[in-house]
């Protein structure tokens, strides 16, 4: 190909206004990551979060599954690849030495939760005490939270749906997770459907409260018997925290 | 010396140019259909679910949307390489750097859950996310590339061509660094998490952008009976294997540095050993028929003289894009997120196993809407604006015209 010296800017402009271009470009999106992990605990309010010991959570049993479900009125349509699950029990078994146990996984909460990172519209959203969720208003259902969420936790719903509980809004096209029963925890309870559920039936696998608490159950018991996080080497610090594993 | 340049609108009168529009308003009818009916029934009639999330619009919106940056390489070439030989192509260079990124645009529109909120989408933006930034970088594209066809198309304003050129080729490495990122920035799976999906998705840009452009110019030239010299078509397709190869090159540097991290053996057995279909695509239609076969036919001595072999390669060089984002999409997506790493999972929600999707047909019937779409706007656009030069014999595309001085002489690009 032909050179051409009078180009209307030359090689150097060029190359320097693209590499401005291109600097500006990339530290723009960390100026505003920034943000959350500046504005990280605020130590006044609570954070609310959950302790599962997975030493206590039997195998085979589904009983925080099945009273999340009907808490919120999530139900299987029969199509088990697009119906919703906001909570499920997951089975692990160790490839070095064989050992199985199962817990279960819903939204961890995440203090710097990725899902809201990349929701365009703010739809997704961290309130101050700490439980992620999804507005139905503003979710346009374009689903960058679930492809960014590590823990698989959310669902799309893929169709019309009826029979909805009026605390837990649902609607076709949008995207929904575990609230950690935020309606109960706004009506004053402390407790989930879930956890109510794992004590109901003596397992005792659970506890909700308040983390920013010293003296509360979780947090002494946090203290007192260490805990990790799944995908801890992410560094989002949920506020699903888990023994055992 | 290069001859002055005329545009000149096609008649658009033609038995052939009806049956073109016609058929891509069949396309565009399917199209709205799908839309429609996913409307209507909610996605759970696509293939796409609660594991694979995006799925084949998504292919053909990304596809579109990076060829779209690349269908503005020719236009790049004249306003800020200064190559005068592709000036008279700047302007349906332009034109179909709009069209394609709208085509592409109203697919991704059509496939969110909640298409009738796009108001939201365009009223409140969360600058942390990439998928905020890509709105105004989408819109923006678009009009600048506005701005730069009206300086082309009229003469007062000329000479405001190289800034706008200048702008327009910033703003669309920018474009597709946003694009990239989209999944460069997604943290939790293994298949994205890399910055180098950036460039690498800047490098498909130029190369699919490339094979559209060619095969457009083939087809406009040749459909409109316009001549169209060896000159221009034998620089273009040069490039484009250029091109090709650099997308090797960023596939090559990504794979290399994930299989020495042993905690990507997984995601890398998947793509290049046994994941199936993903590994079959990877090689055989990715690699094999979308980079080596085009390279091949584009830099063999004999064969890279027909056109008809020029325009083979840039269909396939299209084939392999489709495959790697096919592979990167689908398969990133299908390939199970690791969450509890030494152990294997499962569970009723498709925890550790490989997600399964089949791509359905309003799937497919949404993404050829939108490639159908995008090529309606550019074939009417044809019609009613003087984007295409009249000739483009050899002795319009003089290689020697650099270093006579004439650069004037053409005019309007």
């Amino acid at each position: 190909m032909s050179s051409d010296n009078s180009a209307p800017l030359s090689r150097r402009q060029f190359i320097t206004g693209a590499a401005a271009a291109v600097a500006g470009l990339t530290i723009a999106p960390g100026v505003f990551l920034l943000k959350p992990a500046e504005a990280a605990q605020k130590a006044d309010g609570p954070r609310w979060g959950l302790l599962i010991d997975t030493s206590k959570c039997a195998d085979g049993c589904t009983a925080c599954v099945r009273a999340c479900h009907e808490e919120n009125g999530v139900r299987s349509l029969g199509r088990p690849e697009t119906d919703a699950q906001w909570i499920r029990k997951v089975n692990l078994t160790e490839r070095a030495t064989g050992h199985q146990h199962s817990l279960p996984v819903m939204c961890q909460h995440c203090e710097n939760p990725p899902c809201v990172d990349v929701c365009p519209t703010h739809a997704s959203f961290i309130r101050p005490d700490g439980i992620v969720l999804v507005d139905k208003h503003s979710c346009i259902g374009c689903r960058y939270c679930m492809m960014a969420c590590p823990y698989k936790a959310r669902s799309f719903i893929h169709e019309k749906l009826t029979d909805q509980k009026p605390h837990a809004p649902r609607g076709k096209g949008t995207v929904e997770s575990c609230t950690l029963c935020v309606h109960r925890i706004d009506r004053g309870e402390r407790t989930t459907a879930c956890v109510e559920a794992c004590n109901r039936d003596g397992h005792k696998a659970m506890t909700f409260g308040d983390l920013h608490d010293p003296d509360s159950e979780i947090s002494q018991r946090l203290r007192n018997y260490g805990s990790t996080t799944i995908r801890a080497d992410l560094r989002l610090n949920p506020a699903v925290r888990y023994q055992g594993i | 010396m290069t001859l002055k340049t005329h545009f000149r609108d096609i008649e658009g009168r033609s038995a052939r140019y009806v049956a073109l529009l016609g058929g891509l308003l069949v396309l565009v009818a399917l199209g709205v259909l799908a839309a429609l009916m996913k409307g209507s029934q909610g996605h759970y009639i696509t293939g796409m679910n609660n594991q694979v999330v995006w799925g084949l619009p998504h292919i053909f919106a990304i596809l579109l949307i990076v060829a779209a940056s690349g269908a503005l390489n020719a236009a790049s070439f004249s306003s800020v390489f200064g190559r005068v030989a592709y000036k008279p192509l700047a302007r349906v260079s332009g034109l179909l750097a709009m069209t394609l990124l709208i085509g592409g645009l109203v697919i991704l529109v059509l496939d969110l859950g909640r298409p009738d909120r796009l108001v939201v989408a365009m009223t409140h933006y969360n600058f942390k996310s990439i998928f905020a930034w890509n709105i105004f970088l989408y819109t923006g594209f678009l009009a600048v590339v506005a701005v730069y066809l009206w300086f082309m198309i009229e003469r007062r304003m000329n000479r405001y061509v190289p800034i706008a050129g200048y702008t327009a080729f910033i703003w669309r490495l920018i474009l597709t660094t946003g694009t990239g990122s989209i999944f460069g920035f997604l943290v939790a799976r293994e298949a994205y998490d890399a910055a180098i999906l950036a460039p690498m998705f800047i490098a498909m840009s130029f190369s699919l952008g490339m094979a559209v452009f060619i095969l457009v110019v083939l087809a406009t030239f040749l459909g409109t009976g316009r001549p169209l010299g060896d000159l221009i078509l034998r620089r273009m397709k040069n490039l484009l294997g250029i091109f090709v190869a650099g997308v090797l090159y960023f596939v090559l540097a990504y794979h290399l540095t994930n299989l020495y991290a042993t905690r990507l053996h997984g995601i890398e057995a998947f793509v290049l050993l046994n994941g199936g279909i993903y590994t079959f695509l990877f090689w055989v239609v990715q690699i094999g028929i979308g980079s080596v076969l085009p390279l091949v036919l584009l830099f063999h001595p004999v064969w890279s003289q027909s056109r008809r072999v020029i325009a083979a390669a840039a269909g396939l060089v299209l084939v392999g894009g489709f495959a790697q984002l096919y592979v990167i999409v689908i398969g990133g997506q299908a390939y199970p997120l690791e969450m509890f790493p030494g152990y294997d999972m499962s569970s009723s929600f498709f925890d550790g196993v490989v997600a399964s999707y089949v791509p359905s047909l309003p799937e497919l019937m949404l993404g050829v809407g939108g490639v159908g779409f995008a090529f309606l706007l550019f074939a009417l656009a044809l019609k009613f604006l003087p984007f295409l030069p009249a000739s483009l014999s050899d002795e319009h595309v003089d290689p020697h015209a650099d270093q006579s001085g004439t650069r004037t002489a053409a005019a309007g690009a």
